[in-house]
């Protein structure tokens, strides 16, 4: 390559650089002058030179950087202060929630999500906007949900995210209430013959990280001296398939969690069993940014309203019915035909009107989701009414 | 000596064959019988673990996206049907099925573009404005929301384009940064070059998972409620700040290959510190680094597979989507595992080489 | 002509260089001091308006959860700082395995692109090519795959004359029963060592006063060795072995070398290696041409050319690109969250959730890492310096 050809080489090079071209014959005798002149070694002193203007080169570079990074931002982000005005302004909810468990939230092919923890979230979007489609929902693992929700990334977080005093009173938080009444439990395969969890003497158990589970997990282990083996995985699928491997003896995580995996992720269900003990009480709800009072109870309300709902047999199908031929005053209350309930929360009348028709009441999200009749199979057990043997006690709405 | 009769001595034995294939093979198979019998026994070897492979990978393999006859053939042939069957996930990842057109197109012309660059002959100055373009059809195409095309957020974004994507985005922008970081750290100002003494050593001396953790967990934290980027972008800026700090350290590498003489010429003939920078010093020392360049796009290239463990589907990330989901595939994640296996190889190895190829001309046009 | 320097302007104009740097060196530390403030500022705030507690006292609170495997006694009620060091130390074992691996393996896959025998040549080339140029990350989780997956569960675990055992819970040996007697023996095996060390400094003068070589690894071998065994014997020949015992899904006694471990390990040698190889290939390659031939011309054999006359020189180039190898290794060790290793990385992500303590728990992972990298090139500058040509 002769001499020539090797500045057009590099004389391009910079322009590829993002550095503006300015090559003149100046600059290439320059060059060749200093490449090809004598070199001398010496210690190199830019005070020598002394110049009247200043190039505004770096300027025009930083310029163009940022330019770039802003022509970056995609992101819609969620709004600071009040989280009401910001939902409503924005036309949409943003609500965080698990980036994949059958029955509580999961996206199927088309990224259509539904679950339980879903629905809540289709609620209230349903009560505050009028559309329970109007929802963006942000798939979080374990570890990122807190943050995304201190940080405003998301309005609400309704991941089965277990209510314990440590994240009500450190971290920020508030939560809106109990979608499902829940306990940590045991999976293990059949072929093993565990028939309770006091076998699992010196067992590995695969945990995913960034629960109350590790920690339930060990509390058990010692009270029943077991010395179980936790091996902790960062993703929900790398722990699963770790058990499913064979890896692992026993795999941990809530009873629904449990039955939700079982049903959807093992080969054979009926090769895995789900071990009788209950290691913990895990009560799992929607979670909101401390700080804000108003949205905060418009959360707990509509939570409140479609267990009251179920109470008072107001369902999906005969909501419009009701609310054009009830007199029971308790009804007309939710369905905001004699008081105006919606405008102490800082919405209408018919905020749960709307929620309901979305969603149905707390039993039928339940029965569609994770109910007798769906894969999980789940019992209602804890989380039937007060008044039918289970724990779902909502404050009366008046 | 008129009586003395020529006596022919006899011909000496012609010269061992040095060339041609027999030659060849007693010098580099069977020079000496310690050597000959290393061949015969690796070659063996090879031979068995070859044709085993061959066994499960061809011969009693299963190609057609069937699951039970999988189930049949497992432990004796390969499934391959697997990745007919969850070729569209692990290549796209969570984008929107009818959708994958946009990152098709989008991702052919971005390798189309970054081919183009490789070759000396369009390092041409509309190269610029061409990756701008490409880059803002790019964007346009995956995120949609303008020209009728439906939108997509960039959580579904994944698969190969999200890899070939954070890889060429963050080499872009860390680019510029890592000449500006170089020539601070070879500045004549004490403040400067420690600040970027400190940025460099700092960067290098921690992982790039905990740079993703801090982009994940603790960016959202640094700003003001609700003004947190996206996480996708906050692990862009992750991995450009990581690589940036690496570049700088190639570009500081050029930098100090540049003799003296250059510099002081320059300034004898009233160049100013930028003007020196950019037309003197920058051009040389930038030619002779485009080896480590191409290297540090290798590194980042395999790197961005780290991403799967704050959430993003790339690659790596999208094949586990892919097989963990459902159970009848599950049992075949060492076929997936091979499949991107070579994607990643045939990328990195076509880079490796063309690094080598550029290397060699870099140092041909240095000797006269 | 009288050379002399232009009178140097120290006016503060706009037209000094001096001043013109003076300013632009504020002007960045300014701007970086303000992001800095801005963002800790912000953080703050951020913390206080939302209630979130911060500071290292967590470390002082019981950690509460238990890890899988420790060489430390760890308990579960231990304070957070304990559970780091665990982690700490997991990651280290790791690191400081893999290294000695990887520049086994690396310096022979090197040493091997230089053989007479072509399919040598052709594999080791191969090797390099294949490992360096698939993410880590993969290798990982295939090998981790491999393991879990392909392994026989503990019920049929493949055994090796019945004290070696391959199973799901990775591979399980017999250790010695600690007493009196296995002390004694380290302490053989230490003051063997001693020895052995003097007696090579004696023999390498030797040579260099009179030229007779001495065998400089077999007779420190064997003193090491009956150092051990002396030692062994004086603690009376304690035989007892800690066996390990398959018992249905568990494995009692002995002590095993679990699967994320094996997996993490062999991943990052495996990979480290193939860079190694690439570094030790150049070094020996940058040793010139002569010195080989002067080598063969003074009846040197083909290894002991390599041994005595190219390595030593190759070293030299070696050592600054392998030490940022095995920087690499030990931040790839990282990784091991990815398969469920307990490195300090996934302590810490255990304990962020635990406590909600971003911040904080990032900041320990970067300083536990940054610490090892810089002790790592201090002690490599010293050695480079040691090892650098000593020019008379």
């Amino acid at each position: 390559m002769d001499l020539v050809e090797y500045c057009q080489v590099r004389c391009d090079y910079v322009s590829l650089a993002a550095f503006p071209r300015s090559a003149s014959a100046y600059e290439h005798k320059a060059f060749r002058d200093g490449q090809f002149g004598r070199s001398e070694p010496g210690k190199q002193n830019f005070n020598q030179v002394e110049t009247t203007h200043m190039k505004t080169n770096r300027t025009k570079l930083a310029l163009a950087i940022l330019a770039a990074g802003s022509a970056l931002a995609i992101a819609t982000p969620a709004q600071a202060g009040k989280t009401l005005d910001a939902v409503k302004a924005r036309g949409e909810l943003v609500c965080g929630v698990n980036t994949g468990l059958a029955g509580f939230s999961a996206a199927d092919s088309q990224g259509k999500w539904s679950g339980l923890d879903v629905d809540v979230c289709r609620a209230i979007a349903a009560a505050v906007l009028g559309d329970g489609n109007k929802v963006k929902f942000v798939p979080l693992t374990a570890q990122q949900r807190f943050t995304a929700l201190q940080s405003g990334e998301i309005d609400i977080l309704s991941r089965n995210t277990t209510w314990t005093l440590t994240r009500d009173a450190s971290l920020g938080l508030h939560f809106a209430g109990v979608t499902y009444y829940d306990g940590q439990g045991f999976m293990v395969p059949v072929k093993n013959k565990i028939k309770s969890a006091k076998q699992l003497k010196g067992a590995t158990v695969c945990v995913q990280s960034g629960t109350t589970t590790e920690k339930n997990l060990t509390d058990y282990s010692r009270a029943n001296n077991l010395n179980v083996k936790p091996i902790v995985f960062e993703k929900q699928e790398a722990a699963t398939g770790a058990y499913f491997s064979g890896r692992c003896v026993a795999f941990t995580t809530d009873a629904s969690g449990l039955a939700s995996i079982r049903n959807k992720d093992a080969k054979d269900p009926k090769e895995h069993t789900i071990l009788p003990e209950l290691i913990s009480k895990e009560p799992l709800g929607p979670v909101v940014r401390r700080g804000d009072d108003e949205w905060f109870a418009i959360a707990k309300w509509v939570l409140n309203g479609l267990i009251e709902s179920e109470e008072y047999g107001i369902s999906q199908d005969n909501v419009d019915k009701l609310k054009a031929e009830s007199k029971d005053p308790v009804v007309m209350r939710i369905l905001g035909t004699s008081e105006d309930t919606g405008k102490l929360l800082g919405l209408d009348k018919d905020w749960m009107v709307r929620a309901l028709k979305t969603v149905g009441n707390y039993g039928e999200m339940f029965e569609r989701n994770v109910g007798p009749k769906t894969s999980l199979a789940l019992p209602r057990g804890a989380n039937a009414l007060w008044n039918k043997g289970g724990l779902m006690y909502a404050p009366p709405i008046r | 000596m008129a009586g003395s009769i020529f006596q022919p001595i006899p011909a000496r034995p012609s010269p061992v064959k040095t060339e041609g294939l027999l030659p060849w093979l007693r010098a580099n198979l069977f020079g000496n019988w310690v050597n000959s019998m290393v061949t015969v026994l690796i070659a063996v070897a090879l031979g068995y673990a070859a044709s085993g492979f061959l066994t499960w990978g061809l011969v009693n393999a299963v190609f057609a996206p069937n699951a039970d006859q999988c189930q049949a053939a497992r432990g004796s042939g390969a499934c391959w049907g697997v990745i007919a069957e969850k070729f569209r996930v692990i290549i796209f990842g969570r984008y929107p099925y009818e959708e994958h057109w946009r990152p098709e197109i989008g991702t052919i012309l971005l390798l189309g573009l970054l081919i183009l660059s490789c070759i000396r002959r369009f390092w041409k100055p509309w190269l610029v404005p061409a990756w701008i373009g490409v880059l803002f059809a790019f964007f346009t195409l995956m995120a949609g929301g303008k020209l009728g095309l439906s939108e997509v957020p960039s959580d579904q974004w994944g698969g190969l384009p999200l890899t070939i994507m954070l890889a060429t985005l963050s080499i872009v922008f860390a680019y510029p940064l890592a000449i500006l970081v170089a020539l601070g750290r070879q500045s004549a100002l004490p403040a400067i070059r420690s600040l970027c003494v400190i940025y460099v050593e700092l960067i290098r001396g921690v992982p790039l998972i905990s740079v993703l953790f801090m982009a994940s967990f603790m960016f959202p934290l640094f700003l003001p409620v609700g003004k947190s980027p996206d996480v996708l972008l906050r692990v862009l800026v992750g991995i450009t700040l990581f690589s940036a700090a690496y570049l700088a350290e190639v570009v500081r590498g050029g930098l100090q290959a540049i003799p003296n003489g250059q510099v002081e010429s320059a300034q004898s003939l009233g160049l100013t510190y930028w003007q020196t920078q950019r037309k003197i010093v920058l051009p040389q020392a930038l030619a002779m680094v485009v080896p480590g360049i191409v290297n540090s796009f290798i590194a980042i290239f395999k790197d961005t597979s780290l991403v799967t463990i704050v959430s993003l589907y790339e690659l790596t990330g999208a094949l586990g989507l892919a097989l963990n989901s459902e159970a009848d595939w599950r049992p075949f994640k060492i076929e997936g595992y091979l499949f991107i296996t070579l994607i990643y190889f045939v990328f990195c190895f076509a880079m490796s080489r063309y690094s080598l190829w550029i290397e060699h001309q870099v140092s041909r046009s240095k000797t006269r | 002509m009288a050379e002399r320097a232009p009178p140097r302007k120290r006016a503060w104009s706009w037209r000094s260089q001096a001043f013109r740097g003076l300013i632009y060196q504020i002007v960045a530390v300014a701007l970086i001091a303000f992001g800095v403030w801005y963002l800790v500022n912000s953080t703050l705030a951020n913390m206080a308006a939302r209630g979130i507690q911060s500071g290292f006292g967590f470390l002082l609170q019981p950690a509460g959860f238990d890890i899988g495997e420790s060489l430390i006694p760890y308990d579960a009620l231990d304070p957070y700082w304990k559970a780091y060091a665990v982690g700490v130390l997991n990651t280290l074992r790791v690191a400081a395995v893999g290294i000695i691996f990887a520049t086994l393996l690396g310096t022979v896959l090197g040493i091997g692109r230089f053989s007479g025998n072509a399919i040598v040549r052709g594999l080791c080339y191969a090797y390099v090519e294949l490992f360096r140029n698939v993410p880590v990350l993969l290798q990982l989780l295939m090998w981790y795959l491999l393991f879990a997956d392909m392994l026989p569960p503990i019920t049929e675990a493949l055994s090796l004359g019945g004290v070696l055992f391959l199973s799901k819970n990775g591979l399980s040996f017999p250790v010695p029963v600690w007493g009196p007697g296995v002390g004694l023996a380290l302490l053989g095996a230490l003051a063997g060592m001693v020895a052995a060390w003097l007696y090579r400094r004696w023999a390498i003068a030797r040579f260099e006063a009179t030229g007779q070589i001495r065998s400089l690894f077999w007779v420190p071998m064997v003193i090491v060795i009956a150092g051990a065994l002396l030692g062994w014997i004086a603690g009376g020949a304690p035989s007892t072995w800690n066996v390990p015992r398959p018992d249905g899904f568990i494995m009692h006694g002995g002590a095993s070398a679990t699967p994320e471990f094996l997996a993490v390990l062999l991943g990052l040698v495996l990979y480290t290696a193939a860079f190694i190889a690439e570094v030790v290939r150049s070094g020996i390659a940058s040793v010139v041409r002569g010195q080989v031939e002067a080598a063969s011309s003074l009846g040197l054999s083909k290894d002991q050319a390599m041994r005595l006359v190219i390595l030593p020189q190759a070293l030299r180039v070696i050592i600054p690109p392998v030490t940022s190898q095995y920087l690499n290794l030990t931040k790839n060790s990282s990784l091991a969250v990815a398969v469920g290793y307990p490195d300090v990385v996934s302590i810490a992500n255990t304990s962020l959730n635990q406590t909600g303590r971003a911040v904080e728990c990032i900041a320990l992972i970067m300083a536990v890492y940054l610490t090892t990298s810089l002790a790592t090139s201090a002690f490599m500058n010293w050695y480079n310096r040691r090892a650098a040509i000593k020019e008379r």
